[in-house]
C-alpha cells in the first residue's frame, strides 16, 4: 500500500488560539478550527512524514488513541481538507509550501 | 454566530490580540481633503524593524493583518514585507489607493495569496474623485487597478468615504462597484487629524443627511431592525464593553506607536523599545481602555441607546475624555432612531445640527445622481 505524505498549502493563513488551530483558506474565504488531535496533524505536515509516522508519533503517543482508529480518523480529515485545498496529498514526499 | 465570529468573541475574552492594522508608511502619493495624516516620514521603521514586529505579532497570536498608511506601496519594500506576512501565515488585507498598481503588481499580490484588498475610491466621477485626492488622473488610475485585480481573482473591495464634498455619489459608486463585479462599503466615519487639528471635521456629512444614507435599503438591507428605537439596556448590556480596541485588536503606526485603535490616539508603548506582548499585556493605558464597561460611562450608560450605539471610544477620546460620548456616533443613533441621546438631552437638544463648523464648501459642484434601479 502506497505512503500518504501531507503537505500544507500556501494559500493558507493560520493561527493558534488557546489550543485550537484557526485555518482561512484565501481562495475562497473557507475558516475552520481544528482541534487539538487535528491540529498535531496539520502542524506535523511538512511534506517528509509519511501520514501513518505522524498518526504514530504525534497522535497515538500523546492522546492515547487506539493506533487503527487513529489512521481512520486522520485519513477522513485529511480528505476533507485536501478538498479544500487546505492541505495538499500525494504518495510521494512533498515540498512543504509554508513555514510551521 | 458564525465560526470565525466564535473565534473573535473568544479571542476577545480572552484578552488575545487576534487583530492588527499597521501602517508601513504616512507618505501618500494623493492628498485627499479629508485626510486625518501628516504625510511627511518622520522616521519609519525599517525593514528589519518591520520584519521583527511581524515575528513578534505571529508569536502573540495575530491572525488577521491590514496593511495600510498613507500609501503602502510608496514602501519600496512593500512587497518584500507582504511575502515575510504571508510565510507567517497571516490573513493579510491590504488598504491601498491602488494608484500605483499595475499589471504586474495584481499578479504579484495574488501569488502571494492575500485574503482581499480594500481599495478608495470617492466618486464615480473622475472630476470629483481626482478633487477630493487633489492627483491628476487617480481616478482612471484606480479603476484601471480595480480591473487588473479583480482579473487576477482577488477580492476587492471599494470603500467609499462619504463626506460633504461628495455627499450624493455614493448611489454611483455602488453602481460602479456592481459593474465592475467587486464589493462596496460606505463610511460615513470622518476623523480629526492626529495632531488634534479639528478642521477636517467640516467634512463631515450632516445628520440630517445620513438618515438618506440609513434609510436606503441597497446600503442598509435590515431596514426595521437597524432603525427601530432603542430597547431598554440590561444589566448585561451595562455590563459590556464598547468595541475590540485594545480587547482583541489594536493598531501600530510607522514609527512603531501602539495604540488600542487606528481612531484612538492614545499611546501605549513602542515596539522599537518594547517587546509587542509587553505593551499589549501590560501597558497602564492598554489596561486602562479594556477596564471600561458601558456602566462606566459618564454620560452614554444613562443613555436608551447605549446597548446599540455605535459609541466610538476613540473618537470620544479625541473629544476630551474616553468615558466620554462621542458626538459623531450620538448623531448617527439619533438619525437612525429619530431618538435623541442622553447627551443631547444634556444639552438641552431634541434635534442636533446647526451648531457645528458647515466652513467647507463642496470641492467642485456636485448634482445630486439617480438611484441605480
Amino acid at each position: 500500500m502506497p505512503e500518504t505524505y501531507i503537505a500544507r498549502s500556501s494559500a493558507i493563513a493560520a493561527r493558534l488560539l488557546a489550543g485550537e488551530m484557526m485555518v482561512m483558506n484565501s481562495a475562497d474565504s473557507t475558516f475552520f478550527t481544528l482541534n487539538d488531535v487535528a491540529t498535531a496533524i496539520w502542524q506535523a505536515a511538512d511534506g517528509k512524514t509519511p501520514l501513518h509516522e505522524i498518526v504514530l508519533n504525534k497522535v497515538c503517543e500523546q492522546f492515547d488513541i487506539d493506533p487503527g482508529q487513529a489512521q481512520s480518523d486522520a485519513e477522513q480529515f485529511v480528505t476533507e481538507l485536501s478538498e479544500h485545498g487546505i492541505l495538499l496529498v500525494s504518495d510521494h514526499p512533498l515540498i512543504s509550501e509554508t513555514a510551521r | 454566530m458564525s465560526l470565525m465570529a466564535e473565534m473573535g468573541q473568544k479571542a476577545f475574552d480572552l484578552g488575545a490580540p487576534i487583530a492588527v492594522h499597521l501602517d508601513v508608511t504616512y507618505r501618500c502619493n494623493e492628498r485627499c481633503v479629508h485626510c486625518y495624516l501628516d504625510h511627511d516620514d518622520h522616521g519609519e521603521m525599517t525593514t528589519t524593524e518591520i520584519k521583527r514586529v511581524l515575528d513578534e505579532l505571529a508569536e502573540a497570536g495575530v491572525f488577521f493583518l491590514t496593511f495600510s498608511g498613507g500609501e503602502v506601496f510608496m514602501r519600496r519594500d512593500f512587497f518584500e514585507l507582504l511575502e515575510h506576512a504571508r510565510r507567517l501565515l497571516f490573513n493579510v488585507k491590504v488598504k491601498t489607493n491602488a494608484v500605483m498598481i499595475g499589471e504586474a503588481e495584481a499578479a504579484k499580490l495574488r501569488a502571494l495569496n492575500i485574503d482581499s484588498i480594500q481599495i478608495s475610491v470617492y466618486s464615480h466621477r473622475a472630476a470629483v474623485h481626482d478633487a477630493i485626492t487633489k492627483l491628476p488622473h487617480s481616478f482612471e488610475r484606480t479603476i484601471k487597478a480595480v480591473r487588473f485585480l479583480r482579473d487576477q481573482g482577488l477580492r476587492v473591495s471599494i470603500a467609499n468615504v462619504l463626506m460633504t464634498a461628495n455627499l450624493h455619489d455614493h448611489y454611483g459608486v455602488q453602481k460602479l462597484a456592481a459593474e465592475l463585479g467587486v464589493h462596496y462599503t460606505l463610511d460615513p466615519t470622518i476623523t480629526p487629524m492626529m495632531d488634534g487639528d479639528m478642521s477636517v471635521l467640516a467634512l463631515r456629512v450632516p445628520g440630517e443627511e445620513l438618515e438618506e444614507v440609513f434609510k436606503n435599503p441597497a446600503l442598509v438591507p435590515n431596514q426595521e431592525e437597524f432603525c427601530a428605537p432603542p430597547k431598554s439596556p440590561t444589566a448585561e448590556d451595562l455590563e459590556g464593553y464598547p468595541c475590540s480596541a485594545g480587547h482583541s485588536f489594536c493598531y501600530i503606526s510607522p514609527y512603531g506607536d501602539v495604540f488600542p485603535c487606528v481612531q484612538f490616539p492614545l499611546p501605549t508603548g513602542n515596539v522599537r523599545r518594547q517587546k509587542f506582548v509587553d505593551i499589549w499585556n501590560h501597558s497602564p493605558q492598554m489596561n486602562e481602555v479594556r477596564s471600561i464597561q458601558a456602566k462606566d460611562l459618564s454620560v452614554c450608560s444613562s443613555c436608551s441607546h447605549v446597548a446599540s450605539c455605535s459609541r466610538c471610544p476613540g473618537l470620544a477620546f479625541m473629544e476630551g475624555n474616553m468615558r466620554g460620548p462621542s458626538t459623531a456616533d450620538c448623531e448617527k443613533s439619533f438619525y437612525r432612531t429619530g431618538m435623541p441621546t442622553a447627551n443631547m438631552q444634556r444639552q438641552g437638544l431634541s434635534k442636533l445640527g446647526g451648531s457645528r463648523p458647515r466652513t467647507m464648501a463642496p470641492l467642485v459642484q456636485i448634482q445630486p445622481v439617480g438611484i441605480p434601479a
